[in-house]
């Protein structure tokens, strides 16, 4: 029997301290979802920052439970606007946990651009945390494997990226073949993630 | 030798600089927002200046083990353009972020009204934000900049503790010990501070409530000032104690006072090479949704 997979980040709990401290900002968000921006720039201050047991980090969980919060406030209509302010307003490690909190807004593909913005920076925390579930169900195919490949360039492993084997096609690993390819004409390593991709197929997973 | 470098914008430095800093022991720096040599004519233009200094300088510095954090702040130079007053209404978002160890670069250049009209209401955002202040003091007419900003900060009533006044050299620094403010010092190849008189002054005024920073930026500046300096406290007879004293512990204890430094990573030692959050590794494979 296989253990149950983490939970993601919206979903996932703290220690009690901390879950505690984050209640409390959650709260004020609640009542106030105009007071997200400040509490999500609080939030590791408050709540702590480091790993948590279920592998997120402390300071994730706390900001995108409070992200979600405040969608969950604002309701349908205003959700997305939100969401996106808390991406635009927010530092490299507020806007990660935007992006770790897509999968549960229920926004439909409304917060793609964000995905796109992260995947256009070379911060591989960014480009980590936008491959992930959100990623795999809404990102157009192209976008999605230039996505892939990114993650091969800047060394993020291919673990963080969701659905790999779902979402992979012969295009992508035709790009895959050709990075490759280019990587041993230089006379340089291919990242390992890059072969094993190459040597894994569907029927051979 | 480790190296806390107070002052530097690592921005307009190369990944070589950030090779050699790491080599001779720099592990944190903290860069001040400041002029950019082209005056900016629209507050967007900060907003991505202010953005790089909290995401992707701090990514840059941590490939190369360097924690980096920033202060924000309007500049004395540009705060006398109209244009781009509104930064002032942008200092609040910025002010609680975690890598905001300070408002700063706040002070004067040319002692305009406008200047001080903005200067007083940053100190005041500091106290809002439970920040200390690092204050510029002009290359032009400085004793009387230095003056004027001891008795700015005096009326504000913001604690002298929390206020770095910097680039002081031998007939500024006795004013600012008087007011019980830090003193800060840049080193410069040929402006500024060199070496030998930064080592006299500390024989002369002791070692607390000092920090030496290299200021470095696109003009002629050395990001290296910082280590030559401890060189040559330790060639004059300061012991690895001291120099420790000035370049490490000093900017750990006034930067402290926001409560926003990070130093775990590089202060243990840790193999930043083998972090696995800068690469953007999850602690666990992304949930397959």
């Amino acid at each position: 029997m296989t253990p149950d997979p983490a939970p993601t980040a919206t979903r996932a709990r703290l220690a009690s301290g901390a879950e505690a401290r984050l209640e409390e900002l959650i709260t004020e968000v609640r009542r106030d979802p105009g007071r997200l921006s400040r509490a999500v720039a609080r939030a590791a201050r408050v709540v702590g920052r480091g790993p948590n047991p279920d592998g997120h980090r402390v300071e994730d969980v706390a900001r995108a439970r409070l992200v979600a919060a405040a969608a969950e406030a604002t309701g349908p209509a205003g959700a997305s606007a939100v969401v996106e302010d808390a991406y635009r307003t927010g530092d490299a490690d507020e806007r990660r946990a935007v992006l770790l909190a897509l999968p549960d807004l229920d926004l439909a593909a409304a917060a793609l651009p964000l995905v796109e913005d992260a995947l256009r920076t070379n911060d591989a925390r960014l480009v980590a945390a936008a491959m992930g579930p959100y990623a795999a169900a809404h990102l157009q195919a192209e976008a999605w494997r230039h996505g892939v490949l990114k993650c091969l360039f800047v060394g993020i492993p291919l673990t963080a990226v969701a659905d790999l084997e779902h979402r992979r096609d012969a295009e992508l690993d035709r790009m895959v073949a050709a990075y490759a390819a280019e990587r041993e004409a230089a006379g340089r390593e291919v990242p390992p993630d890059a072969r094993a991709l190459l040597d894994r197929t569907p029927s051979n997973p | 030798m480790r190296i806390f470098d107070p002052h530097i914008h690592m921005t307009s430095r190369t990944t070589d600089d950030y090779e050699a800093m790491h080599d001779a022991g720099v592990r944190a720096v903290v860069e001040p927002a400041f002029w950019l040599g082209q005056p900016r004519t629209s507050v967007g233009s900060f907003v991505d200046y202010f953005d790089g200094l909290l995401g992707w300088e701090r990514f840059r510095a941590a490939q190369h083990g360097i924690a980096h954090h920033a202060t924000i702040a309007l500049n004395p130079k540009e705060a006398n353009d109209p244009r781009c007053r509104g930064v002032l209404d942008l200092l609040p978002r910025y002010l609680e972020k975690d890598g905001v160890v300070a408002v700063g670069e706040v002070g004067f250049d040319s002692m305009t009204r406008e200047e001080e009209d903005v200067f007083v209401r940053q100190l005041e955002l500091a106290g809002e934000h439970d920040l200390p202040v690092l204050v510029h003091t002009p290359h032009r007419d400085k004793a009387a900049g230095t003056r004027r900003t001891l008795e700015i900060v005096a009326q504000v009533g913001i604690a002298p503790e929390r206020v770095v006044v910097d680039h002081l050299n031998e007939v500024t620094v006795d004013v600012v010990d008087d007011a019980g403010c830090w003193a800060g010092f840049s080193v410069y190849p040929d402006t500024k501070m060199d070496e030998a008189r930064m080592v006299r002054i500390l024989q002369r005024r002791g070692l607390e409530r000092v920090m030496i920073n290299s200021a470095a930026d696109w003009g002629r500046s050395d990001p290296l000032k910082t280590w030559r300096t401890g060189q040559a406290m330790l060639a004059a007879g300061f012991t690895e104690h001291d120099v420790d004293h000035v370049l490490w512990r000093n900017p750990v204890a006034f930067y402290g006072q926001s409560g926003r430094l990070l130093l775990d990573d590089v202060d243990a030692g840790a193999d930043y090479a083998g972090n696995t959050l800068q690469r953007g590794e999850p602690l666990t494979p992304a949930a397959q949704g």
